[in-house]
């Protein structure tokens, strides 16, 4: 059957975080953006909504089961209130998601617990490179096997938290492969830069670079142990969270330029009455339901197993980012001037849009 | 029921039938009937009447009256006695879609009740319904189409001149006026032997001062004296489909076949209604701009195959070429088209209101079958181009989703009079 119908639990979840996402994230979403630092108590309440820990089943110290169309809710709504917020709370599942989904037996037993028993604490994971022609599935850093330990070289960007990191999940070439490595904070040959990465949007959320010399681990720390993991699921996951994102960015620019041209007035009437306006408004709410809905479609798929959720995650992906270009960009347009003045959230979220492109990678579902 | 995206069994068999159907009675009379505007394309029409009454005349094609009326209650459930949400809608958008696929302009030469049997489901009474409705499962194919555009009155269809007048003394209505654009209008009115009788819905005034009050759709026999089809128009594309346009002189129709109330005051609400037809029929309109778009895309793929050339999905986009971005972009339009059209039959079949999801629906599909169909032709150059292929007719009957059913200027409308919770009033 076709249906569009979120299940009960999934609306309730919805509704607690749309209130997180209004009432914490939202406010606080500004003074974060400037001072690039997002006060540790959002984070915290953030956190207490329980979504990492709702995805992981009670063995592994959690109180339920993973489901994608669940973590695409989550995420664009979180997303909705702010984008580097959302980031930040859901940093922790960029570990442990992959150790649930691809994890060894002792992975899981180790790891999960201590990551969904207690606060939020960063644990984090590092698959974007420097390179304008960045590929996750052709990755510069690499992993070769050396007397039974794998050592890791090269450079990784973007990752949330790194320097707070307990352990990160690193993405490195293997033999031509993806595959992940747990690597821990005290590693020799481990360094992360000083500065924070400078971008053009979500200052909020600290990412920074870290280099790889040498950096030897047991070759029980490959994610998935000796067979490794799959891949094309992961990156699929990472694809779904970034198009949810993407989707619930747009619809924070949408909405609140919708609510502007009902209030701003020119030449007698409001501006929302002239079709101008209320066109590119009508077309804005349109490209959200369709990257919506193929987000939801792919993301259906992931959970059941459907062969079509790697090739549609990357479409949806590819679209959001297109999406929440032109979303975001109208937004701006409809408050004129007063959209690019930094009063007004608009000009952050249009920042923001461009990023999608890059993104993949700082958020799981 | 969860968020899920299994298209349900009768959906995937009847996708599967019209496929045949599409490639064996459709694409090989596609370029003919192009290039024979105006000429019937008998064969199809008694082919696709039997075919559909061998089916129990619901499962080849929109069943009877298609395509805006409630599907009967055993097919409504997924075929499983009830217990399952209704599928009617979902179904006959598949439909559509797959017909349009092979070609749609012959899935208007369907024979069945189309516009104007919506019309009379919509504002008719259950006698009505009956009286008129009988006839599409008859011996021989049977068309009826509907009458609201005039030359002076197309996305304002308020501003319509037409008249309705009682004759008291015989209890007739009497109109007069000119429509035009009337699709299937020749086929529904002439008096062919092949065909069954048809009719045409025409809306007229019965009341000019009171504006929209004012508006009554009229059921007008075939062969009604003083109605004349004057002219069958030459279209871009879309050519096998006849588009007439159609005087009415004097032309006298029985008191009873007029849909709603006779008099203006007990029924203010006569244009809303013939307007809630359009809530219903928007998506399947848009189901028909997905399907001519996915044979594009499809014959697009099949000749990039050729050459062996494959679209590698995964790619950042910088590595890939200017094809590969091409297709893949092509390929979420289509995807996300189709699920915004299943999104509003969907409602439609649980009841929801959903005049946002179908203007929606059509906006996007609108959009994406001229965006589609156009870029096809340009990358496959000379073979676009040519009449060889029928990658330029797709282009050509494309354009019209966007054009009738509401333009999609029209359509944006009404999404944005939804969002922003504006009447017609406030924006115009
Ligand atoms: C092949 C074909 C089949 C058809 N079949 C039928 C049929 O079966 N029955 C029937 O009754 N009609 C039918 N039509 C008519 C069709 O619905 C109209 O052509 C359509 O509604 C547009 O009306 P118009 O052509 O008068 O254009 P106009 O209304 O003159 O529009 C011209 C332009 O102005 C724009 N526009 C109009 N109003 C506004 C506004 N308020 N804001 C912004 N832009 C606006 C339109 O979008 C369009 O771009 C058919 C037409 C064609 C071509």
């Amino acid at each position: 059957m076709y249906s569009f119908d979120p299940t009960e639990e999934q609306q309730m979840l919805i509704e607690a975080v749309n209130k997180y996402a209004a009432n914490d994230l939202r406010p606080a979403a500004r003074d974060a953006e400037e001072s690039g630092e997002l006060p540790q108590k959002i984070i915290a309440k953030g956190w207490e909504l329980g979504l990492l820990q709702a995805s992981i089943p009670e063995t592994y110290g959690g109180f339920g089961e993973r489901s994608a169309v669940t973590g695409a809710l989550a995420v664009e709504e979180m997303a909705f209130g702010d984008l580097a917020g959302a980031l930040a709370v859901t940093t922790p599942s960029l570990f442990a998601t992959p150790i649930l989904l691809m994890g060894s037996e002792e992975q899981k037993r180790e790891y999960l617990p201590r990551i969904v028993e207690g606060e939020w604490s960063p644990y984090t994971a590092a698959l974007i490179e420097y390179a304008f022609d960045f590929d996750p599935n052709d990755l510069k850093t690499t992993a070769t096997l050396e007397d039974g330990r794998y050592s890791l070289n090269g450079e990784k960007a973007f990752v949330p938290f790194a320097k707070e990191a307990q352990a990160l999940l690193v993405y490195a070439n293997l033999d031509g492969q993806t595959q992940a490595f747990i690597v821990a904070k005290e590693a020799e040959g481990l360094s992360i830069s000083e500065e924070r990465e400078k971008l053009m949007g979500v200052n909020a959320l600290p990412l920074y670079r870290v280099q790889l010399t040498n950096v030897k681990i047991p070759a029980a720390n490959r994610l998935g142990g000796e067979s490794g993991c799959a891949f094309e699921q992961l990156l699929a996951s990472m694809r779904i969270a970034n198009a949810a994102a993407a989707v619930g960015v747009a619809n924070a620019a949408f909405e609140y330029s919708r609510d502007y041209a009902k209030e701003r007035e020119a030449f007698g009437v409001k501006i929302a009455q002239k079709q101008a306006i209320a066109f590119m408004l009508a077309e804005m709410r349109t490209e959200i339901e369709a990257v919506r809905l193929l987000m939801w479609e792919a993301a259906w798929e992931l959970d059941t197993g459907r062969e079509d959720a790697v090739k549609d995650a990357y479409l949806v992906s590819t679209g959001a980012a297109d999406m929440a270009m032109m979303v975001t960009d109208r937004a701006v347009q409809i408050l004129g001037g007063h959209g690019y003045i930094r009063d007004h959230p608009v000009e952050m979220w249009m920042r923001n849009g461009r990023g999608f492109a890059t993104f993949t990678g700082l958020a799981i579902i | 029921m969860p968020i899920e995206f299994e298209a349900p069994k009768p959906i995937t068999n009847a996708q599967f039938v019209l496929k045949t159907v599409a490639e064996e009675m459709m694409r090989p009379n596609s370029r003919y009937f192009d290039e024979h505007e105006h000429e019937i394309p008998w064969n199809y029409i008694e082919f696709m009447h039997s075919a559909m009454k061998a089916m129990g005349g619901n499962s080849l094609a929109p069943r009877e009256p298609a395509p805006s009326s409630p599907p009967p209650e055993d097919e409504r459930h997924g075929g499983d006695g009830g217990k399952r949400p209704p599928i009617g809608y979902q179904l006959i958008a598949a439909q559509m879609e797959a017909l349009s696929w092979g070609d749609v302009g012959l899935y208007h030469c369907l024979p069945g009740g189309g516009l104007g049997a919506a019309a009379v489901h919509a504002a008719g009474s259950p006698e009505q319904r009956e009286k008129f409705l009988a006839r599409f499962h008859g011996d021989k194919p049977t068309f009826a189409a509907m009458c609201i555009t005039e030359a002076g009155a197309g996305s304002d269809n308020s501003a319509i001149r037409t008249r309705a007048t009682l004759d008291e003394k015989t209890k007739e209505w009497v109109i007069n006026g000119e429509k035009i654009f009337v699709t299937g209008g020749d086929k529904s009115f002439t008096e062919y032997e092949k065909l069954g009788r048809g009719f045409i819905v025409v809306w007229a005034s019965i009341d000019p001062a009171a504006g929209r009050a004012g508006m009554r759709a009229f059921v007008v026999e075939g062969g009604t004296p003083g109605v004349r089809v004057v002219k069958l128009e030459h279209k871009m594309g879309i050519r096998v489909s006849d588009t007439a346009a159609i005087s009415l002189v004097d032309a006298r129709v029985p008191f009873e076949n007029i849909l709603g109330s006779p008099t203006v005051d007990q029924n203010p609400t006569g244009f809303k209604k013939a307007m809630a037809t359009f809530d219903a029929t928007r998506p399947l309109v848009a189901a028909t701009g997905v399907g001519v778009a996915r044979a594009a895309f499809e014959f697009l793929k099949e000749r990039l195959a050729e050459r062996e050339i494959h679209v590698r999905y995964g790619l950042p986009r910088q590595k890939l070429t200017s094809i590969e971005r091409d297709v893949i972009d092509m390929e979420i339009m289509l995807k996300s088209a189709w699920l915004m059209v299943i999104k509003a039959v969907w409602m439609a079949d649980n009841k929801k209101p959903n005049a946002l999801e179908a203007s929606m629906s059509k906006v996007r599909s609108g959009d994406i079958c001229t965006k589609i169909t156009q870029k096809v032709v340009e990358m496959l150059g000379p073979l676009g181009y040519s009449r060889e292929f029928l990658a330029e007719k797709w282009m050509r009957d494309a354009k019209i989703t966007d054009i009738y059913e509401g333009t999609g200027q029209i359509n944006r409308l009404v999404v944005a009079r939804q969002i922003l919770g504006y009447s017609g009033a406030e924006l115009r």
